[in-house]
């Protein structure tokens, strides 16, 4: 139920967006993100037909190297 | 840099260090999310983990939660007035205490799957003249996009049936109630909306480290890392892992049309009991849309599981799917008693699907 797929916008018509999820092309609303200032390349996670998130390439690496004991090898290759 | 997350060799550092910090005592976590249990199962992450450290699901799926007899009253309002119902696919199958909605849809009612309820809002639109009720199941996930449809004022023709249920209220219920549990993993999903920072007071007043996590392998390793090592050192936090999705204060905008549309209220949780303040009513002027109200749906309330089923334990994670007797013989997906064999998040599902997979990777 609270299964979320992620997406790539890759079209924005007002509170609309296309996305494009593992090739597939669908519909998304961008209401419950109206403050996240999505734009076109965002990944953002998309439940029941709303993305309720941008997704932060940032975050995601500087939780890896929070972790770092963990990853380190990888994170330099 | 996301797919780092499914990383096999990270996943096993991960699993060695959880080993060392753990250092042979007992630490029981408990997850919430029924995702979760999948991505568990499906990556076979218990079987990395040191002996004595365990994983354990608990109330994480809000259809199994959903009490039967709201799904009663749900085929009742459809069969006898015609009226259509409009749910996710999830819930079809689930048995009510007379049956389910799979079952009223073939003796003729008009029982409609949906993805959203964008979709459901959409066809009472495109059908002026049939009434519509759409089954609002969920957490605080899906809270917002029923706020969100309902805000916006939907067509006079729909009313919403709201089911909608609190994850936090729930872990308390399980922390008061003297649960063996020594830490959290905080649902991902629900996260996004409610932020991690809405675990803070329960990691802090019941002393149990917290963890918020993503959905990939080393998302749920490291924040088992994160639990362990949080009791290694006398603390009691909550960490962000799934930083990505969550941030400390959640999504303001989903937050805002939550509390704009609904009020919270006790909820029953199917084979659980009422939990306190752990349900979402619509309120003020968008009671208008409540389909209980609507057409005078009274529930009974004290809703249990079907006879002789076990999930009321699974879902308290006192018990896994494989203890229960009817599992896998008389309660199967194709042919399931409760309501955790037909969730794609329902613990016993889960476990079934992928019980034959782990009896393959045993074989020499």
């Amino acid at each position: 139920m609270c299964l979320a797929v992620p997406g790539r916008v890759t079209k924005i018509e007002g509170e609309r967006a296309e996305v494009d999820i593992g090739g597939i092309r669908r519909e998304a609303s961008l209401e419950l993100v109206g403050d996240q200032g999505i734009k076109i390349g965002d990944y953002v996670l998309i439940h029941t037909g709303y993305a309720i998130t941008k997704l932060d390439e940032a975050e995601a690496k500087e939780i890896l190297m929070a972790w770092r004991d963990v990853a380190q090898n990888e994170l330099e290759g | 840099m996301f797919s780092k997350y499914r990383d096999k060799g990270l996943v096993r550092k991960a699993a060695e260090r959880i080993a060392e910090v753990a250092g042979g005592e007992p630490l029981r976590i408990m997850h919430v999310c029924g995702t979760h249990e999948w991505a568990i199962t499906h990556n076979g992450l218990r079987d990395l983990l040191p002996e004595g450290v365990q994983v354990v699901a608990g109330p994480g799926c809000p259809v199994c939660v959903t009490p039967g007899g709201e799904i009663d009253a749900l085929c009742a309002l459809s069969l006898e007035r015609g009226i259509t119902i409009t749910t996710f696919g999830d819930v079809l199958r689930v048995p009510g205490r007379k049956g389910s909605l799979a079952e009223a849809k073939a003796s003729g009612a008009d029982i409609r799957v949906v993805y959203g309820i964008s979709d459901a809002v959409r066809m009472a639109q495109q059908e002026a003249d049939r009434e519509f009720v759409h089954f609002a199941i969920g957490f605080e996930t899906t809270a917002p996009t029923t706020a969100v449809e309902v805000i916006k004022g939907p067509p006079g023709n729909f009313s919403v049936f709201t089911s909608h249920k609190l994850i936090p209220p729930a872990m308390e219920f399980l922390l008061e109630s003297g649960a063996r549990i020594d830490g959290f993993i905080c649902p991902g999903h629900v996260s996004t909306i409610i932020g991690s920072d809405a675990y803070k007071d329960l990691a802090s007043r019941y002393a149990k480290p917290m963890a918020v996590a993503g959905f990939e392998p080393l998302d749920i390793m490291l924040a088992i890392l994160e639990i362990a090592m949080q009791r290694k050192r006398g603390v009691a936090e909550v960490y962000n892992e799934y930083a990505r999705a969550v941030k400390a204060e959640g999504n303001k905008v989903a937050l805002r049309a939550i509390e704009k549309a609904f009020g919270v209220s006790d909820a029953d949780w199917r084979g659980i009991g009422n939990i306190p303040d752990s349900g979402l009513k619509l309120r003020g002027e968008y009671s208008k849309y409540d389909a209980a109200q609507r057409y005078g749906i009274t529930l009974a309330g004290g809703d249990t599981m079907p006879e002789g089923c076990s999930c009321g334990d699974v879902l308290l994670g006192t018990l896994r799917p494989e203890g229960c007797p009817l599992f896998g013989s008389e309660c199967t997906p194709e042919s399931p008693v409760g309501p955790c064999m037909v969730s794609i998040e329902g613990t016993c599902a889960i476990a079934f699907k992928y019980s034959d997979l782990k009896l393959r990777s045993r074989r020499p």
